[in-house]
């Protein structure tokens, strides 16, 4: 097994949770309800644990601790998409973005789950069963909100409009994708891309709110090697403010 | 988070002449007896207003309380820090959520309860208008805010009101977790680096004289309360809550190595009672009326938060809108 390939999909995994778990929880105490902040800030744990859980199958593989790798490293070393770096923007924003990333991420754990690689599976195995509740959770504001106001629908849509770039960003290829696909480690992008358009259609149908055409739309890619928005490395400096006054020190 | 103090000022009992005697004293022996009066059964008009309040004053201080906490979830150092304190803010926000319910089983909608909270009208715990200068800050308020909290809320568990009281009870227990993890995030600042004892102590400074004032007015200054206190709403005084506190908490502090910024704290062995220098309360009472290091800056943050929200609200409220079930 090529273990740069697997840490090079363990990165990818990890950090795009990490981020997108970072800014889950900057709304709590900001949600349109106070039940939102809830489910915002509950999603937020789930996905900081597990990247943490990913993050610890990357030292067993030889790389630095959890907090090390989260905590110190500049936005080009990391591997997240970008759409999850995106700042949270309005609630529709943060909904629409939620929407199409677990989306994907149900897809993958359930992939994952059946991996080759044991340590993956046994990790994905364990946590699917949260990222079903983020998928529930998604889905049923996304056909809540999608019929309802005229007010509502337009903002969802032009949230869905702005989104979908960077969505498809999260299906860039790994440098590795043939080596993974083959060996069995993981299905790859294309196969997880194909049945998450099938699974946001299905909810997208059931609104007032219309999928842009794809095919004209140019996927966001670069954020899987180091390349980033303007956003992501003002967050990574948030996060690491106070770790950095000294990271031998124990917190 | 919530330390009572101001709730009962401008009471007038005056009210109570117009409620009817056989009534009143059935209330009363109710009470007496230990029962909990639950959202249907009669209750005077006085005792739904000030229960209102009380309640509304808790809520509104959870989720006024989750502002400070909460700007260090994204600067938490580390992961087991990180996961905690999301954790222990969002259950703040969650306690707001029980205690509006509450509060709403006597007649008050949670709408007009936020609206009041971003107008001014109603008030939260003072505490909250200081600010949270560093992380160090936020671990004070997770330890000995929610100790003083605990205290209070303890013994406001064991008031009248079923709803209130039941709440409070599930509140309490979460809050005793608040407080080992404000504990343990003290003790690592306490005894780790130089920079790390340094900061802990200037948070315990800067915190100290909100601390003191959390349980509100000194039981000289604060009158009109025994009944009250006979209603079961009231269940400790302030004085009471404040002794309690020092007993409990002074001595875990000093066993840290910090140092109480107040030269005349020390407890009287003769009396038991603890002896302090007397907060400042007119500095207390200009913060509660709007003039504190953040109360600009909290409200602002709640009335952003309500404004950037409302879309979502309107749309839920929809008639159009279909009610999707969860199928988990």
């Amino acid at each position: 097994m090529n273990e740069l390939a697997i840490k090079d999909l363990l990165y990818k995994l990890a950090d795009d949770q990490l981020i997108l778990g970072h800014r889950n929880s900057e709304w709590t105490g900001f949600g349109p309800i106070l039940e939102e902040d809830i489910a915002f800030s509950s999603m937020a744990q789930d996905k900081i644990g597990h990247s943490l859980a990913f993050y610890t199958l990357l030292q067993e593989l030889g790389e630095a601790e959890p907090d090390t790798v989260a905590f110190t490293r500049n936005a080009n070393q990391f591997h997240n998409s970008q759409l999850v770096e995106l700042p949270n923007g309005e609630y529709d924003f943060s909904l629409i973005r939620h929407f199409l990333y677990d989306n994907a991420e149900i897809i993958r754990f359930e992939m994952l789950s059946q991996s080759s690689y044991e340590p993956i599976a046994k990790v994905a195995t364990k946590l699917k069963g949260e990222v079903k509740y983020h998928v529930l959770h998604a889905n049923t504001w996304i056909k809540n909100l999608g019929a309802s106001t005229e007010e509502a629908i337009l903002r969802l849509q032009s949230a869905l409009d702005e989104a979908i770039p960077y969505a498809l960003g999260m299906f860039e290829p790994s440098k590795y994708e043939q080596e993974l696909i083959e060996s069995g480690v993981y299905a790859g992008e294309e196969a997880v891309k194909t049945a998450w358009l099938q699974r946001i259609k299905t909810v997208i149908e059931k609104t007032e709110l219309k999928l842009p055409d794809l095919s004209t739309i140019e996927p966001r890619f670069g954020g899987r090697y180091g390349e980033h928005t303007e956003h992501l490395q003002p967050l990574l400096d948030e996060m690491a403010e106070v770790f950095k006054i000294d990271p031998t020190a124990e917190w | 988070m919530y330390g009572g103090g101001n709730v009962f000022e401008a009471t007038k009992f005056d009210d109570l002449q117009t409620e009817d005697p056989v009534k009143l004293a059935e209330f009363e022996a109710r009470i007496a007896r230990g029962e909990k009066i639950e959202p249907n059964d009669w209750m005077p008009q006085l005792y739904r207003k000030q229960l209102i309040r009380m309640i509304e004053q808790h809520a509104h201080s959870e989720i006024i309380g989750a502002l400070p906490e909460g700007t260090w979830i994204t600067r938490a150092p580390g992961f087991r820090r990180k996961m905690a304190q999301m954790a222990k803010v969002q259950d703040e926000v969650g306690h707001a959520q029980l205690l509006y319910s509450a509060a709403e089983t006597l007649g008050k909608t949670r709408e007009q309860m936020l609206t009041d909270l971003i107008n001014g009208k109603s008030k939260y715990s003072n505490v909250f208008n200081y600010p949270a200068f560093t992380w160090a800050d936020s671990n004070i308020i997770s330890w000995l805010i929610d100790a003083g909290a605990i205290v209070n809320q303890m013994a406001n568990a064991k008031g009248s009101y079923g709803p209130y009281s039941r709440a409070l009870e599930r509140i309490c227990a979460e809050e005793a977790f608040h407080l080992k993890y404000g504990h343990d995030a003290v003790v690592h600042m306490a005894t780790g680096t130089p920079k790390q004892r340094e900061m802990i102590q200037a948070a315990l400074n800067r915190w100290w004289p909100p601390i003191m004032t959390f349980f509100g007015p000194s039981d000289k200054m604060s009158t009109h309360t025994e009944t009250l206190m006979r209603w079961k709403v009231k269940m400790a005084s302030n004085d009471e809550c404040r002794q309690q506190f020092l007993d409990m908490y002074v001595p875990k502090i000093w066993e840290l190595g910090l140092t109480v910024p107040d030269p005349n704290l020390k407890k009287n062995m003769e009396t038991g009672q603890w002896e302090y220098t007397e907060p400042d309360w007119d500095e207390f009472k200009r913060v509660i009326n709007g003039d504190g290091p953040c109360n600009a800056e909290r409200l602002a943050v709640r009335r952003t938060a309500e404004e950037r929200g409302a879309w979502v609200r309107r749309a839920l409220l929809n008639p159009k809108a279909k009610y999707v079930r969860p199928l988990a």
